[in-house]
């Protein structure tokens, strides 16, 4: 979500969120509540078909569920030996189908369209005084704060090993608390000065 | 037209602008001083981000303190740091939040968002992650995102601190080109070089107000000589 959005013009990118959302999850329900190695098998087959769709290769598939190869190294064993081949293939394989799932979703859809269909989706909550727009601010800033945060760990880890002080939890945590909290506060002024609270 | 008159305002116990009147008519307007000096709250006082302790700061009749979210649809504020400006995910989308708020049709926020993008050389980069962009594009991305809404008044506090010397001229040539009255909040002084009239800060006070060459010799003066 932090930039993985890649423009196209394949149905897939064409198709609106919401209706990518509601897919992403019969899919994700399907699988779990199946718990078979056919439909984890019908599952993976459906995202390959629609990694297709969307024009991306083996490449940008296996990208999207690489984040996960220690848990599956970890999971396949320990599953395989506690219950069975079968249970392996269920657990390991509805986790990566459903990740993968939702990484094409991620990749065909930019960030300003799922909030506007988390908009819609909270509506009815502003009959209780909820204010939608505000809590997909949050989250647009939410992710938007992913690389600002890595960029500061960055910045923060290098100046402690420049110190000679690689060891010092404090070198690396007291810097990196005050530079994410004077960047929310230069956020919050950005945010007033675009007209955000008016 | 920006009118302070009067206006004193401390930070806790630090006093920072003191008993500042000044008129701001001028198309283009630089306002120098050395680290300290005011000049960013000076900055902030117009467009209501700072509202003064005393006094007032009006512009075209509108008083930041009453009218504050009218001020600031007219006056478009840009930061030194533009990683603390840009909210969305990806170029075209940060310019488009600043639209939001307008409901406007959605083929005319995108019409909006090509024609400032282009305007600013970043077409190409409209799906691009903001976070991926160099210092001198996400300082034009600040640009944009804050002209798209096609303020009357631009106040940028900085905007090329963050940036090397080319980056630094080729943001103060957009500036320069812009038709919105600006003000401009800067160190460096060569940007100042053509403009209406500049404004040396000391001490939360206008020490010296005029060209920018007597403006540029009375800050070097105050300085002690330095550059």
């Amino acid at each position: 979500m932090t930039g993985l959005f890649r423009p196209g013009t394949s149905a897939l990118h064409r198709c609106g969120a919401g209706t990518k959302l509601l897919l992403l999850a019969a899919l994700t329900t399907a699988v779990v509540a199946l718990r078979t190695p056919v439909a984890v098998g019908a599952g993976a087959l459906l995202v390959a078909g629609a990694y297709a769709l969307a024009r991306y290769g083996l490449r940008t598939a296996a990208a999207q569920v690489w984040p996960l190869r220690w848990v599956v190294v970890a999971l396949v064993p320990f599953q395989w030996w506690t219950a069975g081949w079968q249970a392996a293939v269920v657990v390991v394989g509805t986790l990566v189908v459903t990740v993968a799932a939702a990484g094409l979703v991620t990749l065909t859809t930019r960030v300003s369209e799922m909030l506007d269909v988390l908009e819609l989706a909270l509506s009815p909550m502003r009959r209780i005084g909820v204010s939608t727009e505000r809590v997909a601010l949050v989250l647009a800033l939410a992710i938007r704060a992913v690389p600002v945060l890595a960029t500061t760990y960055g910045q923060a880890r290098d100046a402690r090993r420049a110190r000679g002080l690689e060891r010092s939890p404090r070198a690396l945590l007291v810097p990196l608390v005050i530079r994410t909290v004077r960047h929310a506060d230069r956020l919050g002024e950005a945010l007033v000065a675009r007209g955000v609270d008016d | 037209m920006i009118r302070v008159e009067g206006v004193t305002h401390a930070y806790a116990d630090r006093t920072v602008l003191r008993d500042l009147t000044v008129d701001l008519a001028e198309r283009r307007i630089g306002v120098v001083g050395a680290n300290g000096s005011g000049k960013s709250t000076f900055a902030r006082l117009l467009n209501g981000l700072v509202v003064p302790d005393t006094g007032t700061v009006s512009v075209d009749g509108l008083d930041t303190r009453r009218d504050g979210a009218a001020v600031r649809r007219r006056v478009g504020f840009v930061f030194a740091d533009p990683d603390a400006q840009v909210v969305m995910p990806t170029v075209a989308e940060d310019v488009a939040f600043s639209l939001r708020r307008q409901q406007l049709p959605r083929a005319d926020v995108s019409q909006r968002v090509s024609a400032v993008l282009q305007r600013f050389g970043l077409a190409d980069h409209a799906d691009h992650p903001s976070h991926l962009l160099s210092g001198g594009q996400k300082q034009l991305l600040a640009l944009a995102s804050v002209l798209v809404t096609e303020p009357q008044v631009l106040v940028c506090d900085e905007p090329t601190t963050l940036l090397d010397l080319r980056n630094a001229r080729g943001v103060g040539a957009l500036v320069d080109e812009l038709p919105q009255q600006v003000v401009l909040v800067t160190h460096h002084l060569d940007l100042l070089d053509r403009w209406d009239r500049v404004l040396v800060m000391d001490d939360g006070r206008v020490v010296h107000d005029g060209t920018p060459a007597d403006a540029v010799a009375a800050y070097r003066a105050l300085m002690g000589g330095v550059g």
